[in-house]
């Protein structure tokens, strides 16, 4: 019997250990590109002393099979030690950093910081016109921050992108 | 430390020696600037042979075919630039059809990489996705690691092209041998060992089975001979019927009653009605092809699925199945034939007698049955060729490669098969152009053998050019085109799909085949009608020289039975030998390739 497949999609946190080698991030990119898989956020860096290994989070969405296929896929590049669904996998903690530029005058520009306040965002650059927030947190921390931003005069935002590990003593 | 280690020894030959640690006695190469330093080293020595060919595409099929036949990995040499950027869709069809080959590019010298020096191209990101893994050398120190790893990605785990991008100075510097590494690799470990587990829950799927079929693809010919032989004791063990793609044709002996011909698009009647119609489904190194499945929601509904593959991204990729096995082929046979023995299960072999009383009325259907007629100066139809070929060949050591086409289906469907590794034609890619460098590959890995590449007269010119180094080499490779004188599974599909309207599908101002033989220093034979055939054909066999046999066909014969796109397996069309009612293709057909 062809089982009934999962049509409902759902974001996915991969966590992929990789050797540090030129092309290996073309090599995921072009991964998803070339079989139409989305990328939400990708972020890589080494993290190793000798710098021999990076680690690639990406947050992607699929329907089950997809995010198997994507993992399936992943596992079987070369340069590829381990992938990790964190999502699947047990708790996981994420986290992305956002620089946010908010330009404004005014009962705006209290609100603004008032706001950022709350959020725990720091000031990291101010002029008469403008602030500039660090906000460090969930994507949809993030994203609430912004949305309210947008009225009190949101003009650029530089986002890193997900960071993620599994809460206790797993580890890749 | 043995004292000639210690003397300089250039890239170029460091290369060399690693090649040869591998195992590797020949090359198919074209030269060119970048690659002068090897090209000297090879001169200067014995060991590898290097067959010069006239196109680098020629080259990589040359290589595939030599790997086909030989179980061995192809070694393909070429320089930098177009050298690289013509050689691309030889290794996309290694790629599709799980091919070992290593190929060299040459390279512009590291200081000038970035600078659009001449001849330059950047061939690691150009075929990033046309490899399974690629290179690039940027330092002396790693050269012989990476030719030795290049060998072990490209044969473990599902084969594939592998290539490496050689920068001039670092085949002139001088460069340190290693051997090759015996450890484990540091990422790249392919799981091969069946689980357990899964091993039992498929063989008492099996053993209860009512209607099992078995479902064979390419990874058996890859796993090695020794597969084919466990197919064939697990077949006879299981009772089942079997069926096989393009790729796997030869895995099963054909003349096997068990055997139900290959499946598909252009498969049997039988083959395709037992795969829908099975319960239990053992598929053992196939990938569930879209040429295979036909549309996906109607394929083998009924059926329970046991999926063998070494590549566990092919499991669940097309089909959801239920019970996976990642692993060889051969060590998932071995295991299963294992547990069979001692699996205390009874099977039911009344509901398998039943079901091949089912499948016998299919075979009576005669699916492939055509009608040739042998008054004087009939048209030759495609079909009766091949089986003539065939009846005229199969006592020698034969290997076939193919072109694409409906000649290439007319081979697979016609031409029968008892033995691995005699069968090379281009199945994921469908590249025009592969038979004739192929068959050249194939020649040279066995010299005393026929090789035959069953062509049609358009994909023929795809590499026509290799005819010289057929000549060169004295290569006696036959060539066998079916001429109808058009592109005929594109008129075919014109002809079913869209009005009958030939757009840019007949082939005109076709050449002279039995001059071109010859003035390719080959021998040109043609056969006009029924008449010429077995004579055309025998005298190809006996010639010792390269030949070409150019044999005109019925133009309009079309390539049955077939599943159009998007249909399921139990709605085919079957030829003007049946009685048939019509069949509209859906436009979601239509939009399928
Ligand atoms: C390189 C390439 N270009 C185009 C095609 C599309 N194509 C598939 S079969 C075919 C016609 C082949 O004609 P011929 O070699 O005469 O074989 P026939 O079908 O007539 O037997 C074409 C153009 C292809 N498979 N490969
Ligand atoms: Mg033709």
């Amino acid at each position: 019997m062809n089982a009934i497949v999962e049509q409902t999609l759902r974001s996915a946190t991969i966590s992929v250990l990789v050797e540090n080698e030129s092309g290996v991030l073309a090599r995921v990119i072009g991964l998803f590109s070339g079989r139409g898989y989305n990328i939400d956020s990708l972020t890589v860096a080494p993290v190793e002393d000798d710098r021999r290994k990076s680690r690639i989070t990406i947050v992607t969405t699929g329907t089950e099979l997809v995010i198997d296929q994507i993992k399936a896929q992943l596992d079987r590049l070369v340069p590829v030690y381990r992938v990790s669904d964190l999502s699947r996998e047990g708790p996981h903690l994420a986290r992305e950093l956002a620089l946010i530029k908010v330009i404004g005058q005014n009962q705006n520009r209290a609100e603004a910081l008032r706001l950022a306040d709350a959020f725990r965002a720091r000031v990291i650059d101010a002029t008469t016109e403008s602030f500039v927030f660090e906000l460090t947190g969930a994507t949809d921390k993030l994203d609430a921050f912004l949305d309210l931003m947008r009225p009190l005069g949101l003009a650029e935002v530089s986002r890193t992108g997900v960071a993620a590990i599994a809460r206790g003593t797993r580890t890749i | 430390m043995n004292a000639l280690n210690t003397i300089a020894v250039s890239g170029a030959e460091t290369l060399l020696r690693a090649l040869r640690a591998q195992g590797v006695d020949v090359i198919f190469g074209y030269p060119g600037g970048a690659v002068l330093p090897i090209y000297d080293a090879l001169f200067q020595q014995n060991a590898i042979r290097h067959i010069l060919v006239r196109h680098e595409q020629a080259a990589v099929h040359a290589a595939e075919g030599y790997a086909r036949s030989t179980g061995k990995t192809g070694v393909v040499l070429v320089t930098s630039g177009p050298g690289a950027t013509n050689a691309v869709t030889g290794l996309v069809d290694a790629l599709m059809d799980s091919i070992p080959v290593v190929c060299l590019t040459g390279q512009v010298p590291t200081h000038l990489i970035g600078n659009d020096a001449f001849q330059e191209a950047d061939t690691t990101g150009i075929t990033r996705q046309a490899t399974k893994h690629n290179y690039l050398v940027k330092r002396s120190e790693d050269l012989a690691r990476i030719v030795h790893e290049a060998f072990y990605v490209a044969r473990t785990g599902r084969p594939g092209p592998v290539l490496i991008d050689l920068p001039k100075d670092i085949l002139i510097n001088p460069a340190p041998y290693d051997e090759p590494a015996t450890g484990p690799h540091r990422s790249y470990r392919p799981r091969t060992e069946p689980d357990a587990a899964r091993i039992a829950e498929a063989v008492r799927l099996i053993k209860t089975a009512r209607r099992p079929i078995l479902y064979t693809g390419g990874g058996i010919i890859n796993a090695g001979p020794e597969a084919s032989v466990l197919l064939g004791e697990f077949a006879r063990l299981t009772g089942a019927p079997v069926t096989s793609t393009l790729m796997g044709l030869g895995a099963f002996p054909a003349a096997n009653p068990a055997f139900l011909g290959m499946l598909g698009m252009h498969g049997t009647y039988e083959a395709n009605l037992a795969m829908h119609g099975c319960d239990v489904m053992v598929n053992l190194g196939a990938r569930f092809d879209d040429r295979v499945t036909g549309r996906l929601n109607a394929f083998s509904p009924g059926s329970k699925k046991i999926h063998v593959d070494i590549d566990p991204a092919n499991i669940n990729k097309n089909v959801v199945v239920d019970v996976p096995i990642v692993a060889d082929a051969t060590l998932a046979l071995r295991a299963l034939i294992e547990a069979w023995k001692s699996d205390a299960t009874r099977q039911d072999r009344g509901a398998l007698a039943d079901w091949w009383a089912r499948i016998e009325t299919w075979r009576a259907k005669d699916c492939l049955k055509f009608t040739q007629s042998f008054e004087p100066g009939a048209i030759i139809k495609p079909q009766h060729a091949i089986k003539r070929l065939w009846e005229l060949t199969r006592d020698r050591e034969t290997y076939i490669t193919t072109e694409v086409g409906q000649h290439q289906m007319w081979a697979a469907q016609h031409y029968r098969f008892e033995h691995p590794n005699r069968w090379m034609t281009s199945g994921g890619l469908g590249t025009m152009g592969y038979g004739l460098p192929a068959a050249m590959g194939t020649q040279l890995a066995h010299p005393d053998a026929l090789v035959i590449d069953i062509a049609g007269e358009a994909s023929i010119l795809m590499n026509i050019q290799e005819m010289g180094t057929l000549a060169q080499y004295r290569l006696p490779v036959k060539i066998f085109i079916l001429n109808n004188e058009y592109m005929g599974m594109v008129r075919q599909w014109q002809e079913l799909l869209h009005g009958s309207r030939y757009s840019e599908s007949y082939s005109a101002a076709l050449p002279d085949f039995v001059k071109l033989a010859e003035s390719f220093h080959a021998v040109g034979l043609r056969a006009n009608t029924i008449d010429d055939l077995d004579r055309v054909i025998m005298d190809m066999i006996a010639s010792d020289q390269p030949v070409i046999a150019d044999i005109h066909v019925d133009r309009f014969e079309n390539c049955f039975p077939m599943i159009p796109s998007g249909a399921a397996h139990n709605d085919m069309i079957l030829g003007p030998e049946h009685e048939q009612e019509a069949r509209d293709i859906t436009d979601e057909g239509l939009v399928l390739v």
